[in-house]
């Protein structure tokens, strides 16, 4: 068992986790996810790594309650304990040098686009941060972007794509930037891919697609990148952003929705 | 005499009957049952179907044991070699193994050994009899990687030979494909549960969770005070057909379908929360065990019509005869020489058809069976909802990118020299399917011994040049 040490509500649906796993505490790096499984009956759940504390032997998640496994995961309360906590999985993002660079994230990603904007700039990049959610009560760790990072703006934005893309846009056109992070909702990605690609910048995206073990076995995770199928769990979750084929990660996002449905609705009746 | 007498035959479910549930197909001997087949073994004095086993099991012995119904200690007696008899009693092919060796099968039906070495381990499992001591310390410690046959054969080898073996597995359970790949129908996951049990009885510690490569490097566990490292990651890692509309919704790889069913239990979905679709019409292409494992599982599933797509012909099935049987008595349609070349899909992005081509067969290839070519203009249509490949496996990477110094094969096997199963850096062995690419249970549990004892030989050898 892996013990939740603390626990932190955030609007509309996000809860923030310190579970203690000394080992991944050790090992994690920004970019990397774990597979969490609450229960016996539960699923292995990807959930990106938002931090490591080593000399406390935790490890920082953010995770929306969107579905019926993950409303079993938030039920959990401090000092109670998740069945498996697997990982680091996936490639760390590398965190080396760049120059200039811009770190985009939405919604339940805020958490981890600080962690990986603070290890850019602890490798002397001058890191520009930008956090994206749907109402102003949904953005988070605000105060710790502006601390972190040479620049950091907190943008609200409904339809993923209007205030932000006018604002990454300035941001790409103003600087030169050597590089884009982005994480979060895949319309928000491709926007931000798209407007870097369209001005000669390298983005990285990070991928989430269905996933079962996160090590390579099962295949759900595959995505096409530059036309050859890939495993984001293996060879991601970090893609180049110019290469992805977004219409099909986003069908087969949508693979179990209406599973999903089900089972959230029998899980809010209490059924299962 | 009994030798002449033919082999009695197992119980099993009807095929009406299991082909709606998860129960075990093949119920096991009685004791009448295990009594009449075991009077048949001869005893050899130079038993050849010892010769057969991968691990070299007192065949003769643990029979004439259950001859004088002393089950328990046949049980006590294939285990001196093999840690996991109840699995290996359902899922070993004895056919092309032990039971081929057999000197009753030259003129009759072999004694069927399998069957009886599941009829002991049951017994001795079922009669709560107590397994052995924990061994005395004192030896080497050694870290496995994975927790499937051969990894489990190796820390169960290694601690009766008074070594501390510690497992790291990178999924919830242990087991490996014994938990996620094979069918509860087949092999039971609680009998494969109280056979871990038994190799943690001899004192292994076993670490969930733990993908080596990620969480802790091969090179991280030497430094860390491990004298040798023995890698049994299996072949994970699925292959796909390359062809267009293989990513459509309702196309799994078989190891995606096969652990979705079994591991995570998505048949009884939505109390387990991992979902699975099946359609009322299944394809799985290929023909080997994993292609009837799946096959079985989708009939199971909710499945109407559920096809087994195979390119060559019947004569050339890779998977047992009798899991092929299995499968067709259960309602499996087989088409035979018929090859997939595209999937077509909905406006949603599932699957809805399958181009197919029939295939002829010509000469045989270098695996020695015809090699299949398709027949121009023989495509058809094939109404679809799901689609499971079943084409096979190769090693999983992680490890072999993330150590330095690990010689590998371009199919990502690790090579070892084959009769130490060492490989390229000193202290680290490799056996299974890691190393043979996809294969059996017993063979991978054979590489386990084998490197057991090489292990064992590598750390005496190292305590006697540091003293």
């Amino acid at each position: 068992m892996y013990q939740v040490t603390e626990k932190r509500d955030v609007p509309p649906n996000i809860k923030m986790f310190k579970v203690r796993a000394p080992a991944v505490s050790r090992k994690a790096a920004p970019g990397q996810f774990v597979i969490v499984r609450t229960d016996e009956r539960g699923e292995r759940i990807p959930i990106t790594i938002a931090g490591a504390e080593p000399e406390e032997d935790t490890v920082t998640v953010y995770f929306a309650e969107v579905g019926a496994s993950t409303r079993d995961l938030g039920r959990l309360g401090e000092g109670d304990g998740i069945l498996n906590f697997s990982g680091p999985l996936g490639n760390a993002i590398p965190v080396k040098g760049y120059g200039e660079v811009l770190c985009v994230a939405g919604g339940v990603f805020q958490g981890v686009n600080l962690y990986l904007a603070k290890a850019l700039r602890g490798e002397g990049n001058r890191v520009t941060c930008v956090q994206v959610a749907k109402g102003m009560d949904h953005l988070f760790l605000v105060d710790e972007a502006r601390e972190a990072c040479d620049e950091s703006y907190a943008v609200v934005d409904d339809d993923e794509g209007g205030g932000l893309k006018g604002l990454v846009a300035r941001l790409l056109d103003e600087k030169k930037m050597s590089r884009v992070f982005t994480f979060g909702p895949v319309p928000m990605q491709r926007a931000v891919a798209e407007l870097a690609s369209a001005r000669g910048v390298p983005s990285s995206v990070n991928l989430y697609p269905v996933m079962v073990d996160g090590t390579g076995m099962c295949g759900a995770c595959r995505v096409t990148v530059g036309g050859a199928t890939r495993f984001a769990c293996i060879d991601g979750p970090e893609f180049d952003g110019a290469s992805v084929d977004f219409d099909e990660l986003t069908s087969r996002l949508r693979y179990y929705t209406p599973q999903e449905k089900i089972a959230m609705v029998l899980n809010e009746r209490g059924v299962i | 005499m009994a030798s002449g007498a033919p082999q009695v035959d197992m119980p099993k479910q009807a095929p009406e009957e299991r082909k709606s549930n998860f129960d075990e197909v093949a119920l096991g001997y009685s004791e009448e049952q295990a009594l009449a087949e075991a009077s048949r073994c001869l005893g050899c004095k130079n038993p050849r179907c010892v010769k057969g086993c991968p691990v070299g099991v007192d065949i003769p012995g643990f029979i004439g044991l259950v001859k004088e119904r002393r089950y328990v200690e046949a049980a006590r007696r294939i285990k001196e070699t093999n840690s996991l008899p109840a699995v290996c009693g359902r899922v070993c092919p004895q056919e092309s193994q032990c039971q081929m060796s057999c000197v009753l099968g030259v003129k009759g039906q072999p004694v069927a050994i399998g069957r009886l070495e599941r009829y002991a381990a049951d017994y001795e499992r079922s009669s709560g009899a107590q397994g052995p001591a924990r061994t005395t310390r004192g030896g080497g410690r050694v870290a496995v990687v994975g927790s499937g046959p051969s990894g489990l054969t190796v820390a169960a080898e290694l601690q009766k030979k008074g070594h501390q073996a510690d497992v790291y597995e990178s999924l919830h359970a242990a087991g490996g494909v014994l938990m996620y790949g094979i069918p509860e129908f087949r092999l039971p996951k609680d009998i494969v549960q109280a056979e871990i049990e038994y190799v943690k009885g001899l004192g292994v510690n076993l670490h969930l969770d733990s993908t080596v490569g990620r969480l802790l490097t091969v090179g991280e566990l030497l430094r860390a005070g491990y004298d040798a490292v023995f890698i049994g990651s299996g072949a994970g890692l699925p292959h796909f057909l390359r062809v267009p509309g293989e990513n459509l919704k309702g196309v799994y790889s078989a190891n995606e379908f096969l652990i979705r069913t079994n591991l995570m239990k998505a048949y009884r979905f939505p109390e387990y929360r991992t979902p699975i679709t099946v359609g009322r019409s299944v394809a799985v292409i290929g023909g080997g065990n994993v292609a009837m494992d799946s096959a079985r599982c989708a009939l199971r599933l909710g499945g109407e019509k559920v096809y087994i797509v195979y390119r060559r012909g019947k004569g050339e099935l890779p998977a047992r005869l009798e899991e092929a049987e299995n499968a067709e008595e259960e309602g499996v349609e087989f088409m035979y020489q018929t090859n997939p070349v595209r999937f077509i899909g909905d406006d949603r992005g599932y699957v809805t058809r399958m181009e197919c081509v029939r295939m002829e067969l010509g000469e045989p290839d270098a695996s020695g069976r015809r090699s299949p070519s398709p027949i121009k203009g023989s495509e058809f249509l094939l109404d679809v909802d799901t689609v499971i490949v079943a084409i096979g496996q190769s090693p999983n990477p992680i490890i072999q990118q993330t150590t330095d110094g690990l010689e590998a094969t371009r199919w990502g096997t690790i090579v070892v020299d084959e009769e130490t199963m060492a490989t390229s850096i000193s202290g680290v062995y490799a056996g299974g399917d890691v190393v043979s690419g996809a294969a059996t249970v017993i063979s991978a549990m054979g590489a386990g011994k084998a490197a057991a004892a090489s292990i064992h030989n590598y750390i005496e050898k190292r305590g006697q040049s540091a003293t």
